[in-house]
């Protein structure tokens, strides 16, 4: 082969490490940003806080005291307080962090797995079929979601499955419109022309090529989503929809020290005060993971 | 012949988290009525350095040294008040893309009409008259009826000529051209060219023109000035640097580009490619890829010796005439 | 190159003789706007009747501006798009028909380098992965699949150490260029379709492109379809030349025949819009006026009439068929032919 094509590449490469895998690179950029880190950092923490309940919080979540209801934030003993049937309030939020944290992800963790099936192969078929699916899908878009949330949940009653399974039906139509939307912008790219020029199997196309590509945006779009089902979660709580009494959960917990605000309103606002980090961190973390993962330098 | 632009030394620098130097110190003249050539591949500054002239980079993340001067005035120290006097009135740029030029939303007519008034004042019945009358000169036809069209609904190359109608419409002295044709089919780049000739000619104007393809600096410019990494190698009128080129990177680009009648042979192809801007060697950057380089081009970039309307950066010319 | 026997090359079952590629009547129509209220708004007529020969270890050069539907014709050759009518016969076997040769056969022995090399490429996947993928289809085991792909990435140019750990971005456009051709040849294909593969690069890159280009046709003995708006690339490394217009073909013959002696108007017109390279002779009339058309709903008649400066009353009334002029040149204009009406025919 001739001189001139092996001494193609410029001394510049040389200086140049062999390159690292594409999500090693991801890692480092969100390692960059500040916010991403915070933030994961103290879902981390709340997540931590929420399983490992039993063992880091000494007092007993459903244990009342009708002397010592609505204590002030910083009492002895009880350093958050504690709500309006005397229970302590840090062994509520902990506790209640794991209903909270578990009605908010299974829904979008359920909805992403079949979302995503349902619009990348959508995306992939294109034509009559896409319509088809996504027309389909539309009809659930008309509903407001957080109507449509109260809806199903009342129609299958009160109780923790039946909400995740109200917001499961949320989230699917949501999740893939952009499976199916993403899907399509990917499909059309010259290397996925490429890999059916090859007489690749659809299957092992959308595995080896489609997958990859499609997979990221969609996690990131799922993990904004979280915050979204936290919140319509502590809505149904709220309602009476979700968790029941004396079960601690942050949406139930706001509900009944909703009467306690004039009386200690520190307290009655950490419930929301909770959802709100919480919900915020999921949103910030996710903002954070999507510019890195967008940068290709 | 005076000259309209005087550029010396031109740096831009654009910063971050590794900076760019995209101009490593650029000097050249234009003179009123001149046409003047940028030619060079992809990343070798001369999109940067035409947009330097129309203070286009983002402000915060570019830094330029040097001194660049148009029409007697100080274009690094203006301030936005005078950019925006100077830019349409004085110089004018047309793009690759005519499409980024124009607001979708708006007729162009009315967009040209537009430009017209703010930078002469005329009130909007007289610059219709004269948008139309500029729409009709850019060889558009129907230009009454054009006038009303919106930006999608015209061709290519009706779009490009919209856009020079555009540029066109406050007289400026000098009018900025990146790769305008680049984007067009043959037969519409060569009408383009062909207009932008006979506008020069008549409107007396100067025209800097970016370009990466030999055959378009041939047809448009009188002077040529190649650039690489940042720098240019070598400048002069178009037929000495095409008939006698003395960078070994002319030649090479010369050798290189495909012509009539070089079927069969072996094309010369320059080795390697050109470096990464972020990472500038410290002598000469085309030494490692060229035949002549020795020790001292890699120790010391070759100076800009400019002289008798030919200039060059080489420490080994090709032509001995332009020796330094 | 060792690992051949690895995958065997396709066999040359026509013989010499046949030509590796016959398209008669190729057609493709996407149409325009909903047929829900049963309105039919028209089509554009992308590919309208084309005809191919490419004999084998030759270049055919495709030229056209845009809307001439040559991108679209090589996208129908490797049946990426469906072709609504019309016959392709690769070495002497029908293709997709029962009995002939299949799909995925087609796929082994034609491939296609596309012109963006940066879409072209999975941004996901180190490009020896990459280019192992299309043998892995075909059967090959993945260690030997890697194998072969690094053997490639070393006859392209690219040292498979240095480079084939790499991910797309970390390339220039050459490279990429490079690593697409490697990517075609891992399937020893016969027929290699290059789609404006070069009129992205640089001058000097493309240079070194075009060198191995015409290396890799000698060594492996492989017959290209280069489509090209660059008449001096073309001119250069095909051995016979095809115009397009609007979807049709205007005129095809040997490239140095055509070139010198264009006989079609069209034809004439590409090669004076070609910028000239010396200075003291420039272009002082442009040959055509107007853009391009769109190919929606053609009127009948010569397809070129309303740009044509030979134009006159009876070419709106016949569209003009295919005339022999030469050895292997034929034009389809209404000139060539004394039987046709046309007062400047000869």
């Amino acid at each position: 082969m001739s001189n001139i094509l092996t001494q193609t590449a410029a001394p510049a490469d040389s200086a140049k490490p062999q390159s690292r895998n594409y999500w090693i690179g991801v890692l480092r950029r969100i390692g960059r940003e500040k916010v991403t880190v915070v933030c994961g950092l103290i879902l981390l923490a709340i997540l931590l806080l929420a399983v490992l309940a039993p063992w880091v919080v000494g007092a007993d979540p459903y244990k009342t005291s009708m002397i010592r209801r609505l204590l002030p934030i910083g009492s002895s003993g009880y350093l958050l307080g504690t709500d309006e049937l005397g229970r302590d309030m840090i062994a509520r939020l902990a506790y209640g962090g794991r209903m909270s944290l578990l009605i908010g992800v299974m829904p979008v963790l359920i909805a992403f797995v079949i979302g995503s099936t349902v619009g990348i192969f959508a995306g992939y078929a294109g034509g009559r079929i896409n319509m088809a699916i996504m027309r389909l899908l539309d009809v659930f878009y008309a509903f407001p979601s957080v109507l449509l949330a109260v809806a199903i949940a009342g129609a299958l009653g009160q109780g923790v499955s039946n909400s995740i399974l109200a917001l499961t039906l949320i989230f699917i139509p949501q999740l893939t419109r952009i499976a199916e939307s993403v899907t399509t912008q990917v499909r059309s790219l010259d290397y996925v022309e490429a890999a059916r020029m090859s007489g690749a199997s659809s299957l092992t196309i959308i595995r080896v090529h489609i997958l990859g590509n499609v997979l990221g945006p969609i996690f990131v779009y799922a993990t904004g989503l979280v915050s979204v089902s936290m919140i319509l979660a502590s809505g149904l709580s709220f309602l009476g929809l979700g968790v029941k009494p004396p079960e601690p959960e942050w949406g139930l917990m706001l509900n009944t020290l909703r009467s306690a605000i004039y009386v200690n309103p520190w307290v009655a606002a950490l419930p929301g005060a909770m959802i709100f980090i919480t919900s915020m961190c999921f949103n910030l973390m996710a903002d954070g993971i999507r510019s890195a993962m967008e940068v290709t330098e | 012949m005076s000259n309209l632009i005087t550029v010396s030394d031109l740096t831009v620098t654009f910063g971050g988290a590794r900076p760019v130097h995209a101009v490593n110190g650029v000097s050249f003249t234009v003179g009123t009525g001149e046409v003047l050539g940028l030619l060079g591949e992809s990343g070798c500054g001369k999109s940067v350095t035409l947009r330097s002239l129309i203070r286009l980079h983002p402000p915060r993340r570019t830094t330029y040294g040097g001194r660049i001067e148009v029409d007697g005035q100080d274009i690094l120290g203006m301030d936005e008040e005078q950019l925006c006097r100077y830019r349409g009135a004085v110089t004018s740029m047309i793009f690759q893309e005519p499409l980024l030029a124009f607001d979708p939303v708006y007729s162009i007519g009315r967009q040209i009409g537009e430009a017209i008034r703010r930078h002469t004042g005329i009130d909007a019945r007289a610059a219709e008259a004269e948008a139309i009358r500029l729409l009709d000169r850019v060889q558009i036809p129907q230009a009454a009826k054009r006038y009303h069209a919106y930006p999608h609904e015209m061709s290519g190359g009706m779009r490009q000529r919209a856009m020079i109608a555009l540029a066109l419409s406050c007289r400026p002295k000098l009018l900025l051209a990146d790769e305008p044709t680049t984007a067009l089919d043959a037969t519409v780049q060569i009408q383009i060219l062909l207009l932008l000739r006979e506008l020069q000619r008549e409107m007396g104007l100067s025209i800097i023109f970016v370009t990466h393809d030999i055959g378009v600096a041939v047809e448009i410019s009188d002077r040529v000035a190649v650039m690489y990494a940042g720098r240019i190698i070598e400048q002069g009128p178009i037929a000495d640097i095409i008939s006698a080129p003395a960078h070994p990177y002319t030649q090479g680009l010369l050798a290189s580009t495909v012509t009539q009648n070089m079927r069969g042979s072996r094309l010369e192809a320059i080795p390697g490619a050109p470096p990464d801007l972020a990472n500038l060697p410290v002598g000469c950057a085309f030494a490692d890829r060229c035949r002549q380089a020795s020790a001292q081009c890699r120790a010391a970039p070759p100076p800009y010796d400019s002289r008798l309307g030919r200039g060059l950066a080489c420490f080994h010319p090709l032509t001995e005439s332009v020796a330094p | 190159m060792s690992t051949d026997l690895l995958l065997p090359t396709a066999e040359d079952r026509g013989g010499p003789a046949q030509p590796i590629l016959l398209v008669k009547g190729l057609r493709k129509y996407f149409p325009l706007g909903s047929s829900l209220f049963g309105r039919n708004r028209g089509a554009v007529h992308a590919v309208d009747g084309v005809d191919i020969t490419v004999p084998k270890r030759t270049t055919l050069g495709i030229v056209g501006e845009s809307g001439c539907g040559k991108s679209t014709t090589a996208r129908l050759l490797t049946r990426l798009i469906e072709p609504d009518d019309g016959e392709v016969i690769f070495d002497g076997e029908a293709v997709g028909t029962h009995g002939g040769i299949s799909i995925k056969e087609l796929r082994r022995n034609l491939q296609l380098v596309f012109q963006d090399s940066f879409a072209s490429l999975n941004p996901r996947m180190t490009i020896e992965r990459a280019i192992a993928f299309g043998p892995q289809v075909h059967g090959l085991p993945a260690k030997e699949a890697v194998e072969r792909s690094r053997d490639l990435l070393g006859r392209v140019g690219l040292e498979p150490n240095r480079f084939g750990g790499r991910y797309p971005h970390e390339l220039s456009g050459g490279q990429r260029q490079r690593v697409n051709i490697a990517r075609a040849l891992a399937f020893n294909p016969r027929l290699i379709i290059l789609d404006e593969s070069v009129s992205a690069l640089d001058k000097s890159v493309q240079a070194q492109v075009l060198n191995l280009l015409m290396d890799l046709k000698d060594e492996l003995k492989l017959t290209y379809l280069f489509i090209s708006h660059d008449l001096n690339v073309v001119q250069y490394i095909s051995d016979h030349v095809m115009v397009m217009y609007l979807g049709q073909v205007v005129e095809v013959g040997p490239v140095e025949e055509v070139y010198r002696h264009p006989r079609h108007p069209y034809t004439q017109a590409l090669l004076s819009a070609v910028p000239s390279l010396d200075p003291h002779h420039r272009t002082e009339r442009t040959p055509l006026t107007g853009d391009p058309p769109n190919p929606i709903n053609p009127p009948p008649g010569c397809r070129f009439r309303d740009r044509c400066p030979k134009a006159h009353a009876v070419c709106a009334s016949i569209a003009p068929p295919s005339v022999v002029v030469g050895t292997d040149h034929s034009v389809a204009c209404l000139m060539a032919d004394p039987a046709s009406g046309h007062p400047d025919a000869i």
